[in-house]
């Protein structure tokens, strides 16, 4: 039992050196995305959460909120905001159409490889069209 | 093969089964339900401003909309960074601590977001 398992091929995750000799598929860059954007949500939650109390609370903590992003707060500018709420509107989109599509993979046992590649560059690329968009109407 | 129970037992696993599974695709269409709702009413008629926007979250079905995805966001991203601190963090005490640090971040940050809710 014990030498049959020893000559099974172990896979682990791929260590952060190897990184530059790897050539990820599409599938591949929307799985990592999935959860570097996941990460990204999760570390920021506290700013998110901050944004909708000021901006649901009262006329007061709303002018309060709106001045953050054009006056800036503690000594940090305006913009210093805007680009952090960027980085949010990029995560949110991302993971999104990502999860819409691994529900509907899952859903629907959609697990073929063109399948795969080709739902992962329409998510990349619906993802970089509504970031745009999203960030366009954020900065001007 | 490593022992992985009695004594070595693997405390800080994925339970090995279905439900963390499945509720994170299920709160994940709460939360999505939720978005839409909030696009939409965005969308509608009406200067955004403070009136709006914070009469968006006044009523009373957005309020249980929102609570409920604010608890679904609770779970899902609890099974989410779990799984990221399980590839990543192998040091049992290490990853311990994280997850540790993780529900303690989760919980508050929804209490907070219920609290907002809550004073609407």
């Amino acid at each position: 039992m014990a030498d049959t398992v020893k000559d099974r091929p172990v896979y682990r995750n791929i260590h952060i050196t190897q990184l530059p000799h790897y050539r990820l598929p599409a599938p591949g860059w929307v799985s990592i995305l999935h959860r570097i954007s996941g990460a990204l949500l999760f570390i920021l939650l506290p700013f998110t959460i901050w944004m909708f109390d000021a901006s649901v609370t009262s006329e007061i903590s709303y002018a309060g909120f709106t001045s953050v992003f054009s006056a800036g707060w503690a000594g940090l500018p305006g913009w210093f905001f805007k680009l952090v709420v960027f980085g949010l509107i990029w995560a949110y989109v991302q993971h999104f159409i990502a999860g819409l599509r691994h529900v509907w993979m899952d859903m629907t046992h959609a697990t073929g490889l063109a399948f795969g590649r080709q739902s992962a560059i329409a998510t990349l690329v619906a993802t970089a069209i509504l970031t745009i968009a999203l960030g366009a109407k954020l900065f001007f | 093969m490593a022992q992985t129970f009695g004594s070595k037992r693997t405390v800080v696993g994925a339970h090995y089964g279905l439900r963390d599974w499945l509720a994170q695709r299920i709160t994940s269409v709460v939360m999505a339900l939720f978005t839409v709702a909030v696009i939409v009413q965005i969308l509608l008629p009406g200067e955004m401003g403070y009136d709006k926007w914070s009469g968006m979250f006044s009523r009373q079905w957005m309020k249980v909309l929102t609570f409920t995805a604010v608890i679904s966001l609770l779970l899902h991203a609890w099974v989410g960074v779990r799984d990221i601190l399980m590839d990543y963090v192998k040091p049992l005490g290490t990853r311990l601590a994280l997850q540790a640090a993780t529900i303690v971040w989760l919980v508050g940050c929804a209490g907070w977001a219920v609290q907002v809710l809550w004073r609407l």
